[in-house]
């Protein structure tokens, strides 16, 4: 469904993305792990348009959409939730989901606001709220659900674990599962290495702007030496 | 008691018509974050052609109705175009950069207009079935003035249901916090941008056209409107729908009973009131602390070095042909010599808080104008020698830079921008309303060289010598440790506290030398022309200087002196050659913004480095 080749990236001389290669399968759930600064977030970005890739393919659903704007790679059926969140804080709950909201694609049960309170009921009882009077929890649940308004059918979820307590983080991962059994295909990129075997089919790891490890998730479970080179604090 | 609920009514219809045009601007800024000058031109463009719709359609309540709508919506259509062929393109450019391309508008308007309506007054109808005036406690009120105050509070309700009860309203309010985010959800940004200008321009044209029946329509109306609305915007916080109207309210009853109790600072009164709230609040009374701004920022500013060769071989040929051509000039040539000098000045010293201090000064021309009132008083009052009143000039300028700068340098982005402007206001209509001292508008006269310097060619000298030796030192003081840390504070201010740098003394010295500077040249501005006036001070200067930067190059050291020698020159033969030299020097403006948005200066830069491979 997504297919990544050769993707590179800069931030004025910098290299950030050196030759970026990945997939996703449709239902598929990958991870993407590495370090801080190791490049999962621009990868992310570079994907969605938000950081014009200097190089390299990006293909999703059968078009090639690298250089197309985020608007357009959007609508085209690729959700995008960013680490830092960026909740409409001005806006209401009701808001933040009316903004995200895009028609179903063909074959697709369309997300409304009231099955997205069952999938994160604590939304449903602060329809009003503004977002900026939120926790930071609740906030990360709305960021999501943003994104499911626009009926994607492949969602990059970048770091949904991060500064989240551990309950939260729970959750969060119980939700992921259900997203998944109902055929949505996520790319993640995670540091929280047990939140990302809990959710996941396959991890890619990165680190300094290249692929350094491809596999299954029992495959990565069993080699310790890579967990401990690319992964470990 | 009655004249004072009339004065309060009166203040409520200009307060009325106030919010319709601000409201525009503030929605406009929101979303784009465009700084838009030419928002008094959609005014004025409003009221003319409502002129035109009105005297040519039949006479009646459609004919009159219709036009004033025909002509809001015509005004919105305008808007639509000028966004999309020159907004557009720029979104991604400094903020700065995006005001000197609607300045271009503006003055392109301003000779359009001219050119269609001519340079008189209009007098509009009045309108049918509101001609008469009505009896309010005793006393007459007129009847449109009633209809004006109603007009507010339903265009802020309509407003407000398009904001929070459509999805369209949803959208420019969730692009008005984040629209990289919103682009990132599906949303098009610039079908968003184009609209929410429509409404803008629509709002600004409706505003003008409802002045019809209140006053005459002329070719001023467009900078007269655009500086109270910036103030209402400011006051309110930019981008705030609610806190346009409270602001508009504001200034609207300051004017109607400023008059009353205080006739003598009525010009002043509102950007004192500005200073105040914005000292006070440092985001308006209702505006939010911008979020730093995500995206659309551009790349990091260049480096800063020393001239490579080739271009100190260029500056000192030029400064030897600035020596030796002179003596066989005229002295309508000296002359024209002697200001670029000082405007080369000038622009220096507004580079230094704009470059590498990373402010916006809007009211730079104070400084100047302190400075040659400085001399000129000096030389009037106390019969200082030229010398004395040269060196006076700075230190005024210098201890007034000093003061404003205090609180200026304490705000960001257009607020602080807004609050220079305000400064300077305050110093122009002091020098316009204090008449027993500043002679007000008539100026000061007789401010002549000592007789030594009296001749052309030796004033001329004087004045080369002085502005070239302070731009060096400017440069100077770039290239010193006070230099970095100026530019440190810019491109990080919690950084360069982290390492010890005190952030906000840096800005403010900045700020007081910057104007210290432009008061050298406004002190030997003074003594090359003879004579002081307010308009020294005024807006338009302080826009020449912005112009002079701007075109340059805010990012090169030599950007301020060839913009001011190409700005000075430009307008010197333009207004020589042509009775349209404001619609030539808008378009050059607007095409300068479109081909070289790095200034001339960083044009040509940008040219030398690919020439040599190393870019």
């Amino acid at each position: 469904m997504l297919q990544v080749t050769g993707l590179s990236a800069h931030y004025g001389r910098a290299h950030i993305l050196d030759g970026v290669a990945l997939e996703v399968a449709a239902g598929e759930v990958v991870v993407l792990l590495g370090r801080n600064g190791a490049g999962k977030s621009t990868t992310m970005k570079a994907i969605m348009g938000l950081v014009p890739p200097s190089g390299g393919q990006v293909c999703f659903a059968g078009a090639e959409i690298a250089g197309w704007e985020p608007f357009e790679i959007a609508r085209l059926g690729l959700g995008y939730v960013p680490e830092e969140r960026r909740i409409f804080t001005g806006l209401t709950v009701m808001e933040n989901l009316e903004v995200g909201r895009r028609p179903a694609g063909p074959g697709q049960r369309a997300w409304t606001p009231e099955r997205l309170f069952e999938l994160f009921p604590s939304l449903g009882a602060m329809r009003d709220r503004p977002g900026g009077r939120m926790s930071g929890g609740e906030q990360q649940m709305l960021t999501i659900a943003r994104t499911l308004m626009g009926n994607p059918r492949l969602v990059l979820l970048d770091e949904p674990s991060e500064g989240l307590a551990p309950v939260i983080i729970e959750r969060m991962a119980r939700a992921i599962g259900r997203l998944k059994a109902e055929g949505l295909a996520i790319l993640l990129s995670e540091q929280n290495l047990h939140f990302a075997q809990a959710v996941s089919d396959r991890a890619t790891i990165i680190e300094k702007g290249r692929i350094r490890w491809s596999g299954t998730i029992p495959e990565l479970m069993g080699a310790e030496a890579v967990r401990e080179q690319y992964l470990s604090v | 008691m009655e004249n004072l609920v009339l004065q309060a009514l009166s203040g409520l219809a200009s307060a009325s018509s106030l919010f319709l045009v601000a409201s525009g601007l503030t929605v406009i800024f929101g979303v784009s974050r465009v700084v838009n000058f030419a928002h008094g031109s959609l005014y004025m463009l409003g009221a003319y052609l409502a002129w035109t719709l009105v005297t040519s359609l039949p006479r009646g309540h459609l004919g009159f109705w219709g036009g004033v709508l025909g002509a809001a919506v015509l005004v919105g259509l305008i808007g639509l175009v000028v966004e999309v062929l020159l907004l557009r393109r720029i979104y991604r450019a400094p903020e700065l950069f995006q005001l000197l391309a609607t300045f271009g508008v503006v003055l392109i308007v301003q000779d359009l207009a001219l050119l269609t309506w001519g340079a008189q007054d209009l007098l509009g109808p009045r309108a049918p079935g509101l001609r008469g005036s009505t009896e309010i406690l005793g006393l007459r009120f007129p009847l449109y003035e009633l209809f004006l105050i109603g007009v507010g509070p339903v265009v802020l309700g309509l407003l407000w249901l398009l904001f929070h009860r459509t999805r369209w309203g949803t959208l420019v309010r969730a692009a008005t916090q984040d629209r990289e985010m919103v682009g990132a959800l599906g949303v098009n940004q610039r079908m968003l941008f184009t609209s929410v200008f429509f409404l803008g321009s629509l709002l600004a044209g409706l505003g003008g056209a409802l002045q019809l029946p209140r006053e005459s329509v002329n070719l001023h109306m467009d900078l007269s409107i655009i500086t109270e609305a910036f103030v209402v915007v400011v006051v309110g916080g930019l981008g705030s729908l609610s806190g346009a109207a409270l602001a508009a309210l504001l200034i609207g009853e300051l004017h109607a009973f400023g008059i009353l109790i205080v006739p003598k600072i009525t010009l002043v009164l509102v950007f004192l009131v500005m200073a105040i709230v914005l000292v006070v609040r440092p985001h308006g009374l209702l505006g939010k602390p911008e979020a730093a701004a995500r995206g659309g920022q551009g790349s990091a500013e260049p480096l800063v070095g020393p001239a490579p060769a080739a271009l100190r071989w260029a500056a000192l040929a030029a400064a030897l042909l600035a020596v030796a051509v002179p003596p066989f000039l005229g002295d309508y040539g000296i002359s024209v010599l002697t200001e670029m000098a000082i405007f080369v000045l000038f622009a220096a010293s507004l580079h230094l808080i704009m470059g590498p201090g990373g402010m916006a000064s809007f009211g730079h021309a104070a400084y100047f104008g302190l400075g040659a009132y400085g001399a000129a008083l000096a030389a009037q009052w106390l019969g200082a020698p030229m010398l004395a009143g040269l060196a006076i000039a700075p230190v005024m300028a210098g201890i007034f830079g000093l003061v404003f700068g205090f609180f200026c340098v304490r705000l960001s982005g257009v607020y602080s921008a807004m609050l220079t402007l305000a400064f300077a206001q305050i110093a122009w209509s002091v020098a316009f309303q204090w008449v027993e001292v500043t002679g007000g508008d008539n100026g000061i006269l007789g401010v002549w060289p000592d007789a030594w310097a009296a001749p052309k060619l030796v004033y001329y000298y004087l004045a080369l010598g002085l502005c070239l030796g302070a731009t060096l030192l400017l440069r100077r003081v770039i290239h010193a440790p006070f230099g970095y840390a100026l530019r440190a504070q810019r491109d990080s201010s919690l950084r360069a506290e982290a390492i010890g740098i005190d952030a906000f003394r840096i800005r403010w010295l900045g700020f007081g030398l910057a104007a210290a500077a432009a008061g050298v040249a406004g002190g030997l501005f003074a003594y090359g022309k003879g004579s002081v006036f307010p308009t020294y001070m005024g807006i338009p200067r302080s826009v020449d200087a912005l112009l002079m930067v701007l075109l340059g190059g805010v990012q090169t050291l030599s950007g301020p002196i060839v913009g001011a020698l190409a700005f000075t020159g430009l307008q010197e033969q333009l207004v020589r050659l042509t009775d349209l030299w404001r619609l030539v020097l808008g378009c050059v403006i607007v095409a300068l913004v479109l081909f070289f948005p790095q200034g001339l200066a960083g044009a040509a830069r940008a040219r030398w480095e690919a020439s040599r491979g190393d870019a």
